[in-house]
């Protein structure tokens, strides 16, 4: 969109000499479709866009953003992020990225194809997985509902000191919520798929995925406490890494907020963790050619074999840590200033498959899905307490479904406990990949 | 915010095509916000956003799209989008009249945010950096945000809905990190009201950063909580949102009508102890989950889920309500109008009961009081749920006694309804906010102290 470019060179181009604007312009166009007992029961599409202004002046920051781009509400933006920096605290750090020099890597993350599908393909999509759920087991029972949703989007950074970033991507994807009965007993469980485009959808997956997931728990029982092993899911492991890599961000370590501010070139971590963020990876779904300040994305090594090696950054907090800027700018869209945010995490993969890492654990569990992740877990003090779901390993097998039961920890020493990484990495929609974990000495409470 | 005929030519255009109901949902928007954080006002934000949602019901089906663009041109380009789902639908409404709208104007607003300086704003947020960093030497860390909103809406609907509100929310956050031989602790505290800046007369900014640094300090001297089943005793307030999760939700009639709700066909059923009353209730003066009218033009109202134990009631929007040949009871909410509205919680509440906190405590040998629950989580198909609790003690030999380290609880929400054996009379509403498939709205929950006969308590130290 050129549009975007020349909207963001008119507000940026009002700069005056001791002042620094950034604009950032965002477009997208949406479908999302909703299919219940074979029927659409919501089709949406719609495009929306807005802008988000940062100034800079006197070593204060202002913001403002509007819904819009009408000519008026960018003007009132622009207006109020001026007026709003002269009321923020002076900060020598403060001010925004000037081009340093790296290359940004070609990455194919838009699929024009997108454009080429009709409503009409994609309800059918829809309703195609839905009754590929219903099929797929006796014990579904129904299907809460099936989706398909594409994103295109494009958003323009441009700022008065010289960095200018245009991001394009697609999205496309499907998913399924299904309900699973047996007897009185009830469970849901969901399956979903995620490409650039339709045609990289894989719907059977989704299907399996969301009636294995329903039909699992069926017949769980309430596991008593006790203190063991556990493998977590690849689906789960994203999560945990998530957490990890939000400890990790440079602006929570120079906040007093990181578990890990002191720690640098200390052990934290068991031999077989290496913890890197790579948003050049393209088959990152975080995947982006810059950060969300216009740098070019680059790789950063957080962890290397169990030794803290460094953390994410972006202008401001490496300036004020008297780094380089890991170009780690995130942000939630144009109503919000950047933070500084993993974008690509992986940990990598060791050499056994999930079968292989399970058929070493004498006495554990294998969890499935973990709930409560923003109210359980403390990424300040480490307190780690999630409820669960899974299978019960005994002598290396796979045995009974558990339920409702919590695993605790602390962040600090589950880093420590690892004792392997699976082979089975997998790209899941999230800040980082997924691979099985396994984890010793965790807190099993049920009955 | 747009003409009355433009209105009508809207709706009109929206079942040109057939459908028997269509809406526009119109919103402006302005908010503006500060944060304090690490002793410095880091960031004054101000943002609008103003646009209109239109949809058309077509049978089963739902067509909806969402615009920036509120000319006749903008509009008309929508509703088209909208009707695309009516294709080869026959019949429908044939003609759309709106008379005047309902105006309502905001609940309170003696003053308005957008009057009070910047200045004046930040200050707040000093106050409470000022107050948390000298409760205690051990608080290291401060960052405080202040938020104000002005949403003015605008809905009508074929069946003859036409309303006006002004919504107006305020709100405060303080979060403190305090630093000891244990390492890092977290404490957190906030007052969101649906009234303009005169909150601030009656909340003092200070007692809440108090609060917030007291609750971190005093978890640098806690223990791991214990793991398994345990009595809790819950504090008024806070614990509200545990039956906001575990019961309210399951009582949305989204959940009812498409079998994900453990309380289908349970109407008249106890489905709780008889010490349990819950009610959703939209009309609670200035409570966080308040509103004049619902986003689709529904007045707020009162409406009793649960009495004395029994099943009376589900909450209901237009959509769900239509179809069950009902009315909707006020329950029809939407984050803004780029989303469609859907069954949500406004404030939910526990009725209060007659005994006292300290009998609560003082009768339980051993056990948990949780002085305050963070967020949540459940599954409405099972009733499954886990809660963080951020604030919490052992309770022993009837005593509290020492404070514990964040842990969740975890269990089923109709299991836990009926193992209520004790509901105190200090009732109170905490601010919170709801998230459901992918839309965020304020909400209110309340209750008074209560105990729980067992919760599975998930901490690391042996029960």
């Amino acid at each position: 969109m050129d549009d975007l470019q020349i909207i963001a060179e008119k507000i940026v181009s009002q700069a005056k000499p001791d002042e620094q604007i950034e604009a950032f312009i965002a477009w997208d166009e949406e479908t999302s479709i909703r299919v219940y007992n074979r029927g659409i029961e919501n089709l949406s599409q719609s495009q929306s866009s807005g802008v988000g202004i940062r100034v800079v002046s006197d070593q204060r920051q202002g913001f403002a953003w509007a819904g819009t781009l009408e000519p008026s509400a960018i003007e009132f933006a622009l207006s109020e992020a001026r007026d709003n920096a002269k009321f923020a605290t002076q900060d020598e750090y403060l001010g925004l990225g000037i081009p340093d020099g790296v290359e940004p890597q070609n990455l194919d993350l838009w699929q024009e194809d997108l454009a080429n599908h009709s409503t009409e393909e994609k309800v059918s999509l829809a309703l195609e997985l839905e009754e590929a759920v219903r099929k797929s087991d006796k014990r579904i029972t129904s299907i809460e509902s099936a989706n398909y949703g594409d994103v295109r989007s494009i958003a323009s950074v441009l700022t008065s000191t010289g960095l200018s970033a245009t991001f394009k991507q697609t999205f496309s994807y499907i998913s399924a919520h299904a309900i699973a009965t047996q007897g009185q007993e009830t469970q849901t469980g969901g399956g979903y798929s995620v490409g650039r485009t339709l045609g990289e959808l894989d719907l059977q997956k989704a299907a399996s995925d969301a009636s294995i997931r329903a039909t699992r728990m069926l017949g769980a029982t309430k596991p008593s406490s006790s203190r063991l092993t556990v493998i977590f899911d690849p689906q789960v492991a994203t999560t945990l890494l998530a957490i990890i890599g939000s400890t990790l961000s440079g602006e929570a370590v120079l906040k007093g907020r990181s578990l890990f501010a002191d720690r640098l070139a200390e052990k934290v971590a068991s031999d077989v963790v290496t913890l890197v963020d790579d948003p050049t990876n393209p088959n990152a779904f975080g995947a982006s050619v810059y950060d969300a300040e216009g740098y070019a994305s680059r790789q950063t090594t957080l962890i290397s074999d169990g030794i803290l090696n460094g953390f994410l950054y972006d202008t401001y907090s490496s300036r004020r840590a008297g780094v380089n800027s890991t170009a780690s700018a995130t942000r939630g869209g144009f109503a919000s200033t950047p933070g500084v945010g993993a974008r690509a995490l992986l940990l990598s993969p060791g050499d056994k498959s999930q079968s292989e890492l399970i058929s070493s654990i004498e006495n554990g569990v294998l969890v499935q899905s973990i709930s409560g992740v923003h109210s359980g877990v403390n990424p300040i003090s480490g307190d780690f307490s999630v409820g669960a779901e899974g299978l019960q390993i005994r002598s290396g097998t796979i045995g009974a479904p558990i339920k409702e039961f919590t695993i605790a920890s602390s962040l600090q020493k589950m880093l420590q406990d690892i004792v392997a990484v699976g082979n089975d990495l997998e790209w899941i929609p999230s800040v980082a990949a997924g691979v099985s974990i396994v984890v010793e000495g965790i807190s099993v409470s049920g009955a | 915010m747009i003409s009355n005929d433009l209105v009508q030519k809207v709706l009109a255009s929206a079942v040109a095509r057939g459908g028997e109901f269509a809406e526009i949902f119109v919103e402006d928007k302005k908010t503006s916000s500060a944060s304090l954080d690490d002793g410095k006002v880091e960031e004054l934000s101000s943002g609008i956003s103003r646009g209109a949602g239109i949809r058309v019901v077509v049978g089963d089906t739902t067509g909806f799209a969402h615009t920036a663009d509120l000319s006749e041109s903008g509009l008309l380009k929508a509703a088209e989008a909208a009707r695309s789902v009516a294709l080869s639908a026959q019949g429908g409404i044939k003609a759309v009249q709106v008379g005047p709208p309902d105006i309502y104007s905001a609940r309170s607003l003696t003053i308005n945010p957008s009057q009070i300086g910047k200045r004046e704003k930040i200050h707040l947020l000093e106050r409470m950096d000022n107050a948390a960093r000298s409760t205690s030497g051990s608080i290291r860390q401060v960052s405080a945000g202040y938020g104000d909103s002005y949403r003015q809406i605008l809905v009508a609907n074929t069946d003859g809905v036409f309303a006006t509100d002004q919504q107006v929310r305020t709100r405060i956050a303080v979060s403190t990190i305090a630093f000891g031989d244990t390492g890092m602790q977290t404490g957190y505290e906030t007052a969101a009201y649906t009234m303009g800046y005169e909150m601030f007369d009656d909340v003092v900014v200070e007692e809440l950063a108090r609060m917030a640094a007291e609750r971190a300090v005093r978890k640098l001297s806690a223990r791991p909580a214990p793991s398994g089943i345990l009595p809790v005793v819950l504090k008024g307030g806070s614990g509200g949102i545990l039956f906001h999760e575990a019961c309210g939700h399951g009582l949305e009639a989204d959940h009812i009508v498409k079998d994900s709700s453990v309380y289908k066909g349970k109407i008249g059923e106890l489905v709780a102890s008889p010490l349990i009353t819950l009610v959703d209730d939209g009309t609670v003066n200035q409570q966080w989950g308040t509103a004049n009218i619902d986003d689709e033009g529904k007045p707020s109202q009162r409406n009793v889920l649960i009495e004395n134990g029994v099943l009376t009631d589900y909450m209901w929007d237009g959509l769900r309500a239509r179809k069950s040949h009902r009315s909707s009871s006020g329950n029809g909410r939407r984050q803004s109008y780029q989303h469609l509205p859907m069954v949500r919680m406004t404030n939910t509440y526990l009725l209060e009961g007659s005994e006292t906190p300290e009998s609560l405590i003082s009768n339980t040998d051993h056990g948990i009081y949780v002085a305050r629950l963070g967020g949540g989580q459940v599954n409405t198909a099972t009733g499954d749920f886990v809660f963080g609790m951020t604030e919490a003690y052992l309770i022993e030999n009837g005593q509290i006694t020492h404070p514990l380290r964040d842990a969740n609880l975890i269990g089923n929400g109709p299991d836990v309804l009926k193992k209520i054996d004790g509901v105190a009379s200090d009732f109170s509403i905490t601010p919170g906010t709801c998230g459901k498939d992918g839309q965020s709205v304020p909400v209110g929950c309340g209750q008074a102290t209560l105990r729980i006969t067992g919760v599975t308590i998930g901490g690391t130290a042996n029960g």
